[in-house]
């Protein structure tokens, strides 16, 4: 019994760190932008989508892995500068509703160009089998998906932690109006962080490939759980989104075994529950 | 005045008449309309007027919908196809409401999609609300006198539930209350500093626009005879928020254009191509970055200025 309990938590966590990189570049938005980017579910979707345009192209998963979030990543630059822009003056409700029209415009456009079936993504060669880790079977890809996800937040955290462009984001997210007036072109930074965090959404789409395949409604099915993630970890905080992730991944892998039929509703009541108690959420700072 | 007066009841006279003149089909469409009219007005009263955006406005929809069901298949009568589903609606908006006021802006979106994620998590499961199939076969109440089973009948039945409740919100947002809700929409801090009591107003305004919302989705019950999980889901309030968009917040006329623009739109953009959630969401976006005052915006030749 203890090897499939593991082998569940290995599952879970092989979740948990894909709604990571999913939830860290909607929390890196709404930090530094202010915008609850609705339609990041759709980035997820779309770079499923490249990733496998990309592998059916060239046969490779590790070209789809690199060159899908820079595609994704261009398209939120795109959607940045020509729409969201304009709106920044207005009230922020009004680019949480324009976000909340590209998730119609991605959905059926996907549906136009690779049709409504669910299309699967095979994992790279290297990963095809499954491993034995301490009595537990599971595939292989999810391990590689764990250790990836990991290396990610790693990387991402000395990337806003311990260099120069990650201070000037911190200092964006902290007050944007003042580090412009420190000579930062925050024009600049807002398309820059708006765009990587399009590619993060991009990436999880890849990495999601294999294990879910990709069809047009993923990206709404995924929305939900990840804002719920940044909700709980506390809008904006790199830690909280991390954190959150781990705990949900793990409460609706194991909900999901155990409550089959209370499993969604409990994480609803756990988001209501810190909405409630605390509004910033574990991690955030306090709301002004 | 006079004048929007006698539009309205010429307006009103001719929907009445719709059903002499048209086939079933558009009928069907223009009380589908209506329904989902009454659904965006009161979405409308909550985020044009008190400046509320909900994303979980389905819930209340969705309770309309499934108390409906459950009191017709019991006895269909007038208070359990009504009085029943509003005061349940209701209820729930009162429940609901006191814990969400308690947040705003993006807090409050979330927390009130979670709330009516729950009811959809909810009816996807239990087996005696008929899990994710919903509840079929829901009778139309039998009014005094009346077979509402007509197309006809149910017509005016409808038609007399629409302008009774846009009268009633049309009075509201009038009164010195809806004042007040504007008020707290332009300046929250300033309304509570002179002495409002701002979350008092602002639970009433929730439980209003939830006991009309109610009545909504038991008008679609009746309306469609079935209803499922769906209606509690947040693509629901989704759809209901681009009505209210589309058509103008803070008008309670540009609700019920909105609902009209949205499912004549939806109709016939489907018979000419598949394309329609494509156009939707492109038409929303151009909505929202060049005409933020929506179809009554642009009637009133306001264009890019808030109301």
């Amino acid at each position: 019994m203890p090897a499939e309990l593991f082998a569940q938590a290995l599952n879970g966590l092989a979740y948990g760190v894909l709604l990571f990189l999913l939830s860290v570049g909607l929390t890196l938005i709404f930090g530094m932008l202010d915008v609850v980017n609705l339609a990041h579910g759709s980035f997820y979707m779309l770079g499923a989508y490249a990733g496998l345009a990309v592998v059916a192209g060239s046969g490779s998963f590790w070209l789809a892995l690199l060159a899908a979030p820079v595609a994704i990543g261009l398209i939120g630059a795109l959607i940045e500068r020509s729409c969201l822009r304009p709106l920044y003056r207005r009230p922020p409700l009004d680019q949480v509703l324009l976000t909340f029209g590209f998730i119609y415009l991605f959905e059926d456009l996907v549906k136009w160009l690779w049709g409504g079936r669910i299309r699967s993504i095979p994992p790279p060669d290297l990963f095809a089998g499954s491993t034995s880790v301490l009595g537990a079977t599971i595939p292989s890809y999810r391990l590689f998906v764990i250790v990836f996800g990991l290396v990610m937040a790693v990387l991402l955290w000395l990337l806003i932690e311990r260099t120069r462009l990650g201070a000037i984001i911190r200092a964006g997210v902290f007050d944007a109006e003042m580090t412009a007036g420190l000579g930062i072109d925050i024009r600049r930074v807002f398309t820059g962080v708006f765009a990587f965090g399009a590619a993060l959404g991009g990436l999880s789409g890849v990495i999601a490939g294999p294990i879910q395949s990709a069809y047009p409604s993923m990206g709404v099915t995924i929305l939900i759980p990840a804002l719920i993630v940044v909700v709980v970890g506390g809008l904006g905080s790199l830690k909280g989104s991390f954190v959150g992730s781990l705990v949900i991944g793990q409460a609706e892998t194991f909900g999901k075994a155990w409550l089959p039929d209370a499993a969604m509703l409990i994480i609803y009541v756990v988001m209501a529950a810190i909405v409630l108690v605390r509004p910033q959420g574990l991690f955030g700072r306090p709301l002004k | 005045m006079i004048l929007r007066l006698l539009a309205l009841a010429l307006a009103v006279v001719a929907l009445a008449a719709f059903p002499l003149v048209a086939g079933n089909y558009p009928v069907k469409l223009l009380q589908e309309i209506l329904i989902w009219g009454i659904f965006a007005m009161s979405l409308d009263l909550l985020m044009g007027y008190a400046g509320m955006v909900s994303f979980g406005h389905s819930a209340f929809f969705g309770i309309g919908g499934y108390v409906a069901a459950l009191a017709l298949t019991r006895s269909a009568g007038l208070t359990s196809a009504l009085v029943l589903p509003t005061l349940a609606a209701g209820l729930a908006a009162l429940v609901i409401g006191y814990f969400s006021i308690r947040v705003s802006g993006v807090y409050f979106i979330m927390l009130t999609l979670a709330f009516s994620q729950m009811f959809h998590a909810y009816t996807f499961q239990v087996s005696w609300l008929g899990a994710e199939d919903g509840i079929v076969g829901i009778p139309r109440p039998a009014a005094p006198g009346v077979d509402l089973g007509a197309l006809r009948s149910f017509h005016g039945y409808l038609l007399t539930l629409v302008v009774l409740v846009a009268v009633v919100l049309w009075r509201v947002v009038r009164s010195p209350f809806g004042h007040v809700l504007r008020g707290i929409h332009e300046n929250e801090a300033r309304m509570e500093a002179l002495g409002y009591a701002v979350d008092r107003y602002k639970l009433l305004a929730f439980v209003i626009a939830g006991m009309v919302a109610g009545v909504a989705g038991s008008l679609y019950a009746q309306f469609s005879g079935s209803i499922t999980p769906d209606a509690f889901f947040w693509k629901t309030s989704g759809e209901a928020l681009l009505m209210v968009i589309i058509g103008g917040t803070g008008s309670l006329g540009g609700a019920m254009l909105g609902a009209a623009a949205f499912i004549l739109l939806q109709s016939l953009v489907s018979t000419y191509t598949e394309r329609w959630m494509l156009i939707l969401g492109a038409t929303f976006i151009l909505f929202v970055l060049f005409a933020p005052g929506g179809i009554v915006g642009v009637l009133r030749g306001r264009v890019g200025l808030r109301a």
